[in-house]
């Protein structure tokens, strides 16, 4: 029945807008036909995107000013005239509808802003229905049967096909340097990929080095990014070193410049980790403004320690990452991660869940009712860890990354049930790709490889071939993880991860039936070896939509460079901040009010005495640091354990007990 | 029956070349008991001598003019041992209420004719000399077999040379170590595993207070903040999920060094599931309640009653969650739970209200040493969740298995010490600090009423305690010291230290590495780069003590090895350790 009527679709379709003028079309909500079972459900789905979205509209206007100047890659802004140039709009239009001819899309300069697209079953993470979809100026404009559209509009296919949101990637790293050496996939080349895989959105990491602030390296983020992204992109900021100072420019990221997401290394000792106190009084401030933190969950302390035991061992290959990272050590800082999340009553995201037990764990906290989030990757979802042990070093060396892919075999289908039941919520590739030449700056020494895998491009089609092919997951599902959920996380929903009026126009034209062959001759990165070599996947995009321009058709890539936008998100995110703010309030602890004791209190002068004159406590000695040569060793110890450690609690705590004098040592003795 | 006693002679060997007390109430008969040990029970009478039991059996030939016990049918258990106690332990320079002596006697009456008493110096203190202290004052006051944990207060050089020492001959072969009490005895997780790999060698059991130390200073800080500074305070700042969370770590490192590791003062659910799971998955780690977790739960910290509500602060706290007691007693009887201790540290309520308008300075430590037997016997065996034997092996057996007394202490057998207890299991009596040995004014078990207790107890053949009259012996206590690498927890350990990595060298092509030079920019990017890139030198001072602490703390082992090499003589050994 279905398929009857949208045959007679197209016909229809042109005679309406030939008849119609074209300026402001009233869209037409046709009830009955294929919605006549679910009246209204399809409104209550199209969502008030105005409403949603103050920003819409500024980054609407910004967006058609921008694309004036570099206007040569998409075409120009065409203010459509109405109707005086119909009968030319008719050819193209009707040239536009045979496939042969639209390698000249690019040509036609109008057509780029104006999109249908046809006979496609869009797919939401909520429910699947058979509609068109017409664009314009990037935005989803109507959804529906029979649209009212201007005459003379590109016209897609997707017959047979299914319409998605197009993919947000929430952790890929283009940019961030490892020992100096910037990936050898940057910000063009990575998001050519994610666009040639589905991907329309990437959420790149701004890795901050310690001691320069958070908004230079921001900003020299963003600058590349603008200058090099094809696609849309937001920014993750990645905090290598926690102190209080940081609170005022956490704040003018969050309110002016639209990031909500800091990602803090429980790993990579001496170098970014941060101690639990840091990040207990981190989360406790992006509560406050309404962020989300992320960790990279692995125990540095272990690892730096067993990094030296393999090192000592004569152990030097790939392998080492793998037995210097064991799956105990990122589980167990998941753990802790979780717990300073519960007590800091903050949200927290788990990049990269790469074990069993770490998924575990997390499913655990959320059946507990604590607001965390897991992000399994492409490579833990497509391939496991037994590579390490590869003859071929620069295969080998190609999976390092860390947390590392397990060595279980079984751990990438564990993962991919979690993901379709709901335990793990997002899916990202963690893309980093880093070439041979590069990665064997640590032949010698295995902790000296540029960790990161590539996935960007494969991210989507993995998930497809591993979930929903195997019936673990439905399409709704797969939207959802690989879209949707993230945009909500990180509060770009409904603009992105969604077919609705309002949305973006990043679509995806998904062929559930095509296959492909991942290989690394004819990916779209330049890194010589992929992690997925020889892989069949079967579901590809094959046609990618981003900002209403058709970047990907018939297999060809079509992508211009500085042409994505960076996307602003705003903080609390009501997905997550919900839950928050409400805990928050219920959360006030409580004192007991009762009278003064009034008994016999010990005496408490005989405690000065007692503080044996030694340098007891880390914390006293470290102020004056005495020349003496052999105090070097011990206060340098001392010192740097407290400062590090907290800046705060010292003050605060002088604040209460505060005899003067060196007491606070001795109030945390309790 | 007759198996059963060649059975025993076979133990009995290894204890004939053991010093008799000195303290002998010549010979002993117990007779008529059911003699209950941690794996089966069987009617037999108890033939004791020169503190020793000589025979077990029926119809034993014994010289004439023994004195006679007459058990009736009740059951002879071994003497309970109480592995965690601190009498001793100072708080701002306060001694615990209860001393050796007081401690002891109060154990002595409630069935404990052993401890294992905590050694806790102070930061910078020499371990050596805290034990001798310890030993010293415990040699003159305790009326019962004693022995003795060390902790650990900070880890470095010194500490490793000492706890060689105090393992190979003072005989300590277990030492607590430390994830709370931040800038105190807090040790990082890279000192633990260092302390571990160490102590492993050694051959000791590593025990753990586990509670996020960072965590629990955070959130004292915010409660006293938020104006609260009662009681209450202690557990808030000190939530069930930071004893999980620590617990959890200390797990993982034991299983990343291969040590086995001991979990003291289990109070929560969640600690006590994390333990279970492990152990579960195969880890070397044991589990201890304790007489309060096992009882009462944290409800009291909200009482009214100031010195109620502090009597209760332990650390980790008492869960508020009502139904904790029941959970760990369950989990006692079903063996996911090895061990009972009592946390014993009982300080007067003058000495609690050192903390009075804070509640951070309240001195930690609960009574129980003296009802931790009947308690286990009215909370589980009485339920009917365990059974005597298990009520054996969990209130000494186990302990003296992990800590290497066995089978000198923990079992009635030919050759064990005559640390004998007759227990009644129909006795009942209403607790409280009137009635109690301890000295504490208050008792946290105050009104509860507890079946189950012991009718005599005899430690080192000696009739200490019997139907309430209490004749212990000031200083009548041995320090019995404990060999390393106790079976019952290195067996496993041993075995699976064979799974070394035995793969030979990489010997792959490797790709060449022309192109790196290029690569490697001049900006900081190795580890070490934070310190070498900061300009300012003030600014310097917070960031390079940052990284000196860093290596310094991380490896003396592959850096010792480094110590030999270059080694030139004079004062260059602290820039070495720089690194």
């Amino acid at each position: 029945m279905m398929s009857g009527r949208r045959c007679s679709q197209e016909d229809d379709c042109c005679s309406l807008l030939s008849r119609l003028g074209s300026d402001s079309p009233r869209p037409r909500m046709k009830y009955g036909g294929m919605f006549c079972s679910v009246e209204g459900a399809f409104e209550n789905k199209t969502l008030n995107f105005e409403s949603f979205s103050p920003q819409t509209q500024r980054r609407r206007a910004a967006r058609t000013q921008s694309q004036g100047p570099d206007g040569g890659g998409g075409g120009q802004t065409v203010v459509f005239p109405s109707g005086h140039t119909q009968e030319s709009y008719d050819h193209l239009f009707i040239s536009c509808v045979s496939p042969p001819v639209l390698p000249s899309i690019n040509s036609v300069c109008f057509q780029g802003n104006r999109l249908i697209i046809k006979g496609g079953k869009i797919v939401n993470d909520d429910q699947s229905f058979y509609a068109d979809v017409y664009v314009e100026d990037g935005t989803i404009k109507q959804i529906g049967e029979k649209l009212i559209v201007p005459s003379c509009v590109k016209m897609v296919d997707a017959y047979g096909q299914l319409v998605i949101p197009g993919g947000v990637d929430a952790n890929t790293n283009l940019h961030t340097p490892q020992r100096g050496m910037h990936p050898a996939d940057d910000f063009y080349q990575g998001t050519r990929a994610a666009l040639s895989g589905g991907t329309t959105t990437i959420m790149d990491h701004v890795l901050v080095e310690p001691g320069t602030s958070l908004l230079t390296a921001f900003n020299q983020w963003r600058e590349t990014a603008d200058q090099k992204a094809c696609c849309d992109f937001s920014l993750h900021l990645d905090i290598t070193r926690w102190h209080e100072g940081l609170c005022e420019e956490l704040e003018t990221l969050i309110k002016d410049q639209g990031v909500n997401s800091f990602l803090f290394f429980m790993a990579y000792k001496d170098k970014y980790q941060s101690s639990d106190s840091q990040l207990y009084e981190a989360f406790g401030v992006l509560r406050d403004l309404g962020a989300i933190a992320q960790v990279h969950a692995e125990n540095g302390d272990i690892i730096d320690e067993e990094q030296k035991k393999l090192l000592f061992l004569g152990i030097t290959g790939p392998e080492g990452h793998v037995l210097s990272h064991p799956e105990e050590v990122e589980t167990e800082a998941v753990y802790r991660a979780v717990t300073i999340a519960k007590q800091a009553n903050c949200p927290l995201y788990v990049t990269k869940v790469m074990s069993k037990s770490a998924a575990d764990v997390i499913a655990k906290a959320r059946k507990k009712g604590i607001v965390v989030y897991g992000e399994p990757i492409t490579a833990s979802l497509a391939t496991d860890g037994s590579h390490y042990w590869s003859k071929d070093w620069a295969t080998a060396a190609a999976f390092v990354m860390s947390p590392p892919l397990n060595r279980d075999p079984s751990t990438p289908q564990y993962l991919t049930s979690l993901l379709a039941c709901g335990d793990l919520q997002v899916t990202s590739s963690a893309q980093a790709s880093f070439s041979t030449a590069q990665k064997a700056v640590g032949k010698d020494d295995f902790t000296l490889i540029p960790e990161g895998t590539n996935g960007i491009e494969e991210r989507m089609s993995v998930v497809w071939d591993r979930a929903v092919t195997t019936g673990k997951m439905d399409e709704n599902e797969f939207v959802a993880v690989t879209s949707t959920n993230a945009s909500k996380l990180f509060n770009i929903y409904p603009r992105k991860g969604r077919i609705a009026v309002g949305s973006d126009a990043d679509i995806v034209i998904w062929n559930p039936k095509e296959t492909r062959t991942v290989s690394a001759k004819t990916h779209n990165l330049t890194v010589e070896v992929n992690i997925l070599e020889g892989l069949e996947l079967r579901g590809v995009a094959s046609v990618v939509i981003s900002g209403g321009q058709v970047v990907l058709e018939d297999g060809k890539l079509n992508v211009a460079k500085g042409s994505g936008h960076f996307i602003p998100r705003k903080g609390f995110p009501d997905a997550v901040y919900k839950r928050i703010r409400a805990r928050s309030k219920m959360a006030e602890a409580r004192g007991v009010p009762r009278g003064n004791y009034d008994g016999p209190v010990h005496d408490v002068i005989s405690m000065t005495t007692s503080v044996p004159p030694t340098p007891t406590t880390r914390g006293t000695t470290c102020p004056k640091t005495q020349a003496s040569l052999r105090n070097l060793h011990q206060s340098g110890f001392t010192l740097a354990g407290t400062q590090i450690d907290d800046h705060i609690p010292r003050r605060s705590a002088q604040k209460i007990v505060a005899p003067p004098g060196g007491r606070s040592n001795i109030t945390s003795l309790s | 029956m007759q198996c059963n006693i060649s059975q025993y002679q076979n133990v009995m060997m290894d204890f004939n070349q053991l010093p008799p007390s000195p303290l002998q109430s010549g010979r002993l008969l117990i007779k008529g008991g059911r003699v209950v040990n941690d794996d089966q029970s069987l009617y037999a009478d108890v033939y004791i001598e020169d503190g020793l039991i000589k025979q077990v059996g029926e119809n034993l030939s014994v010289p004439g003019g023994v004195k006679v016990i007459e058990a009736n049918g009740r059951m002879v258990i071994p003497g309970g041992v109480d592995v965690n106690t601190c009498l001793m332990k100072p708080h701002l320079g306060a001694q615990p209420a209860d001393g050796f002596l007081q401690g002891t006697r109060a154990a002595l009456a409630g069935g404990t004719t052993m401890i294992i008493d905590h050694v806790s110096p102070e930061p910078g203190q020499s371990l050596l000399e805290a034990f001798e202290c310890w030993q010293e004052a415990a040699d003159k006051k305790a009326c019962c077999d004693y022995s003795l944990h060390v902790d650990i207060p900070q880890w470095n050089e010194t500490v490793k040379d000492e706890l060689e020492l105090l393992v190979q001959d003072k005989g300590i072969n277990s030492f607590q170590v430390y994830m709370a009490y931040k800038d105190v005895y807090q040790l990082s997780d890279s000192e633990l595993y260092e302390a571990l790999s160490f102590l492993k060698q050694l051959g000791a059991v590593v025990l753990v207070h586990a509670e996020n130390g960072d965590l629990v200073a955070q959130e004292q800080r915010k409660i006293l903040r938020m104006g609260i500074t009662g009681p209450e305070g202690h557990p808030l700042s000190r939530p069930e999920e930071l004893e999980a969370e620590a617990v959890f770590r200390a797990i993982t490192l034991g299983n990343r060094v291969n040590c086995p590791m001991y979990i003291t003062k289990v109070m929560s659910k969640s600690a006590a599931d994390t333990i279970a799971q492990a152990r579960r998955k195969g880890s070397v780690v044991f589990g201890e309640a304790i007489t309060a977790s096992l009882v009462t739960d944290g409800s009291h910290y909200w009482s009214k009653n100031w010195a109620k509500a502090a009597a209760h602060v332990t650390s980790p706290p008492l869960s508020p969650d009502p139904t904790t007691p029941d959970h760990l007693n369950t989990l006692l009887a079903c063996g996911d739970l090895q061990v009972v201790g009592s946390a014993h540290c009982a300080y007067s309520p003058s000495q609690k209200a050192i903390g009075r308008e804070d509640f951070t300075l309240i001195p930690e430590g609960t009574n129980g040493v003296e009802e931790r037997m009947g308690f286990v016997w009215d909370r589980a065996v009485a339920m009917g969740k365990m059974d005597e034997n298990q009520f054996v092996a969990v209130t000494s057996t186990n302990a003296a298995k992990i800590f290497n007394l066995y089978p000198r202490k923990g079992r009635i057998a030919p050759g064990s010490d005559a640390d004998v207890v007759i227990w009644d299991p129909d006795s009942s009596k209403t607790i409280t600090a009137k009635l109690q040995q301890s000295t504490s004014e208050y008792n946290i078990f105050e009104g509860l009423e507890c079946r189950g207790g012991p009718a005599l107890v005899l430690s080192q053949g000696r009739v200490v305690y019997e139907e309430g009259e209490l004749q212990a012996q000031q200083g009548a206590g041995q320090f019995i010291p404990r060999k390393h690498f106790p079976d019952y927890a290195y067996q496993r350990v041993k075995s699976r230290n064979q799974q070394g990595v035995t793969r030979g060298l990489y010997d792959g092509p490797v790709c060449d590495v022309v192109p790196t030079p290029k690569y490697i920019t001049p900006s900081p990017s190795a580890r070490t780069s934070p310190t070498s890139h900061q300009p300012q030198p003030i600014r310097n001072l917070h960031q390079s003590s940052f990284s000196l602490s860093g290596t310094q703390s991380d490896d003396y082992i592959p850096r010792r090895s480094g110590h030999r090499v270059v080694a030139p003589p004079g004062g260059r050994s602290n820039i070495t350790s720089l690194g």
